[in-house]
């Protein structure tokens, strides 16, 4: 966060009175905390070398780690910002990525996180002491001591389901008024008819009285319903983290002030300032500087492209060397972003929406429960002559022993285990169904620049160049801030080559770097500045007097990548390759990989095509990308993934994101699907079987108190335990 | 049977002493990192003197 955003923003003077602004500066201003996503912490090695290290940063007041959410929290004075700590994680081998506190602030979901805890831990509590009583009563209590046990059980059970079960009351009563039919009416009808009539049978000291079933049933489907909101909480952290990694800010320019102000508050023709290594926040003309523009987010092209006054620039383009003010021609809802994000809207609505297996479970079970109930009812009647006493027992007890448990446990409970084990290899599911959808997958799509490569540059040729040559190139490129230059330096300082001693070096925006080496004029930078004969791949040039060398670049690879694809394939999927790129580039990555199947130079709407296309012969399609290129992809695909370093635009429109640099859980990703899918069937089936054995029992009119205990915790205990047994 | 004139509060009282130490743990944000809470056992840190107390834990 910076100095100016950590300030209240509700002072419009300090914008037009810098005086102001300084003095405030020089007050102390509140702590701020700030929050970082580290993918790769895992022990406690980790925990102890960044808190221990973090504790001595200045400024830093502490720092916590918790290693559950890979989360780093730091208490930090205002005026630290997290580019600070990022660069010190990095220096000690942590890759992290920013998060806005504002909207990870996360209050409303804890909050509900936290009522669902205490919802089971009451029930919990009273499932105990209720359990406790009828054991006695099971055991062969009679008599006024049975009563007398059945009597405090509904003490305690009453406020119990009154307090716990108000969830199911609450969903129930909604889908009621909305004229629908979901579980949750059948099981709110369960409950409370089981404790009015176990109520009436205390009180008539009858023989059994279900309060113990009514408390462990709700127990045990809290449970359930926690596993399903933490599933859903990650993915709505999720999305708020992908939102967040992307700060949305811009520096406004106004009567020659900077102030730095929500992209949101910007109007057509502001002017805004875009630093070297910012991304441009709006669509617009540039009105001053000279700079290039990185455009591989939004187009796939690895090659920068020269900006100059007039020249259009688009929201997301990043700016690489010299300063630019930019004319805001369209901002918020106009810009192109936001047309991308309609026509990734319009993508996601034309997906159909998909029907889980739990729903389609529930849906056909949810209505059995009342109809064998009142089924049961009806012929008891009839038999019994009318004795409605007893028909209304084995009523309630047919309606308690099939209720669903198991079934509420049986998706919830393998998706957070498959969720949690993912998550430790570094990837993140940000929707529920999305493991479901992974699953079916039989082709993977993947994108190149920034998916499979890294999307940053590095030089092919040193060999061929001789040691003066790369001495003059250092010198050069150290005094730039171009992602070229950058490489370029970092690659001959691995080489141990020496600077040369060049004078005079000055940067020149937007075509390169001059200098003066032993009364030559030496210059790097592009092809026609530097009097060089452009070639086809991606080059910097060097103009050594009247001589030119050619530096040329290739994206590297992302780790992982060779052996993710290779992983595919062994599982007999279909890769392909689908590029924005040149198809030089594409073919010469796709054969390393071993790709045979690939597309170059295809605008989004091509690769949005090639999907649907796809669809249509029936396949279902897994979309690996990460520009905004690929969003529209993305969101058509029937599953889809990005990794972190992604667009926001791009990690929003799909279903996972992967967290770290490396690409290889994608493939575990898949099989660990396959493996969810199937302990979810063999679940279905588990109390499938259980309602199959135990419900004809029930009808009949032999299931006691103690069967339905039985059934209820045997069924939820071992479905559980199948989805632990998740490898 | 008059012993269950007693045993049935303790059981019950007990039952709350546990449910009231749950609540506790809970708003303690004693559940937020499991896997870390397991991990700096194995920190060296604290082991002379406990960690000073954070003001807002």
């Amino acid at each position: 966060m910076s100095l100016a955003t950590a300030r209240p923003s509700a002072c419009p003077a300090c914008d037009a009175a810098p005086a102001a602004e300084a003095l405030a500066a020089r007050a102390p201003l509140p702590g701020a905390r700030l929050l970082l996503s580290v993918p790769g912490v895992h022990c406690a090695g980790c925990i102890s070398t960044i808190e221990r290290d973090l504790a001595q940063m200045e400024g830093v007041n502490s720092a916590r780690l918790n290693l559950t959410l890979k989360r780093l929290s730091v208490d930090a004075q205002a005026g630290i910002v997290a580019q600070d700590v990022i660069r010190r994680l990095e220096r000690m081998g942590y890759e992290a990525h920013e998060m806005d506190a504002g909207t990870l602030s996360l209050t409303q979901t804890e909050k509900q996180g936290r009522d669902l805890l205490m919802r089971i831990g009451v029930s919990g509590f009273a499932m105990m002491n209720v359990m406790l009583l009828s054991v006695a009563v099971w055991a062969g209590a009679e008599g006024p001591t049975r009563d007398l046990f059945h009597l405090i059980s509904a003490m305690i059970a009453i406020p119990t389901v009154a307090f716990a079960g108000q969830p199911f009351f609450r969903n129930a009563w909604k889908a009621a008024r909305a004229g629908r039919m979901d579980m949750d009416g059948p099981i709110s009808f369960a409950i409370l008819l089981t404790l009015f009539i176990s109520l009436y049978e205390a009180l008539l000291s009858g023989e059994h009285a279900y309060f113990e079933a009514v408390v462990m049933l709700i127990f045990f489907l809290l449970v359930g319903r926690y596993l399903d909101f933490r599933a859903r909480a990650v993915a709505r952290s999720a999305a708020q983290e992908l939102a967040a990694l992307e700060v949305p800010r811009a520096i406004r320019l106004r009567d020659g002030a900077e102030a730095t102000v929500s992209v949101a508050d910007l109007t057509v023709g502001d002017v805004v300032l875009v630093r070297p290594g910012g991304r441009v926040p709006v669509d617009g003309v540039v009105t001053q500087g000279q700079s290039e523009i990185d455009r591989a987010l939004l187009t796939g092209e690895t090659l920068p492209v020269f900006a100059a006054p007039g020249h259009v620039v688009s929201a997301g383009e990043v700016n690489l060397t010299g300063p630019l003010q930019v004319r805001v021609t369209a901002a918020g809802k106009d810009s192109s972003l936001h047309r991308m994000a309609d026509l990734v809207a319009n993508a996601e609505s034309a997906r159909m929406r998909y029907t889980t297996i739990a729903e389609r479970a529930a849906s056909a079970y949810a209505p059995t429960i009342p109809i064998l109930a009142l089924g049961a009812f009806v012929v008891w009647m009839y038999l019994s002559g009318g004795d409605l006493r007893l028909s209304m027992n084995i009523a309630v007890a047919s309606l308690i022993i099939t209720c669903p448990c198991a079934l509420g446990l049986a998706v919830p409970a393998v998706v957070t285990a498959a969720s949690g084990k993912l998550f430790r290899k570094g990837l993140l599911i940000k929707d529920g169904t999305a493991l479901e959808r992974l699953a079916e997958v039989d082709t993977v799509i993947f994108d190149k620049t920034g998916t499979l490569t890294m999307g940053t540059p590095v030089p092919t040729n040193l060999d061929q160049h001789p040691q003066a040559v790369g001495a003059v190139a250092l010198a050069l490129a150290e005094a730039s801030g171009h992602p070229l230059a950058q490489a370029l330096a970092r690659a001959l300082r691995d080489r141990g080559v020496a600077p040369a001693d060049v004078d005079a070096i000055a940067e020149a925006a937007g075509y390169g770097i001059e200098g003066q080496w032993q009364g030559q004029r030496v210059r790097l930078g592009r092809a026609e500045w530097v009097g060089a004969e452009a070639r086809s791949v991606t080059a910097a040039y060097l103009g050594i007097g009247a001589t030119t060398q050619a530096f040329t670049f290739a994206d590297q690879l992302r780790p992982g990548a060779a052996e993710v694809v290779q992983a595919l394939q062994a599982q007999g999927k279909d890769v392909r390759l689908i590029s924005g790129d040149v198809p030089a580039a594409v073919a010469d990555l796709a054969q390393r990989l071993g790709i045979a199947d690939w597309q170059a130079g295809a605008l989004p709407a091509d690769k949005a095509a090639a999907i649907a296309d796809l669809h249509a012969q029936g396949r279902k399609v897994l979309m690996v990308g990460d520009g905004l290129n690929d969003t529209v992809a993305l969101s058509a695909a029937h599953v889809s993934i990005s990794p972190a370093s992604a667009l926001d635009a791009a990690r929003a429109a799909s279903d996972m994101v992967l967290l770290g640099r490396d690409l290889s859980p994608v493939a575990d990703a898949l099989r660990l699907s396959n493996t969810a899918m199937k302990r979810i069937r063999e679940n279905l089936w588990q109390s499938g079987i259980y309602n199959a054995i135990f419900v004809p029992i029930a009808l009949f009119g032999f299931a006691t108190p103690l069967w339905a205990a039985l059934v209820m915790s045997i069924s939820s205990i071992s479905v559980t335990l199948n989805a632990l047994r998740l490898k | 049977m008059e012993v269950l004139a007693l045993l049935i509060p303790v059981s019950l009282f007990l039952g709350l002493l546990g449910l009231v130490a749950f609540l506790w743990t809970l708003r303690r944000g004693m559940y937020d990192d499991p896997d870390g809470d397991s991990q700096r056992i194995l920190d060296t840190r604290y082991d002379d003197q406990p960690k000073p107390m954070d003001k807002d834990a």
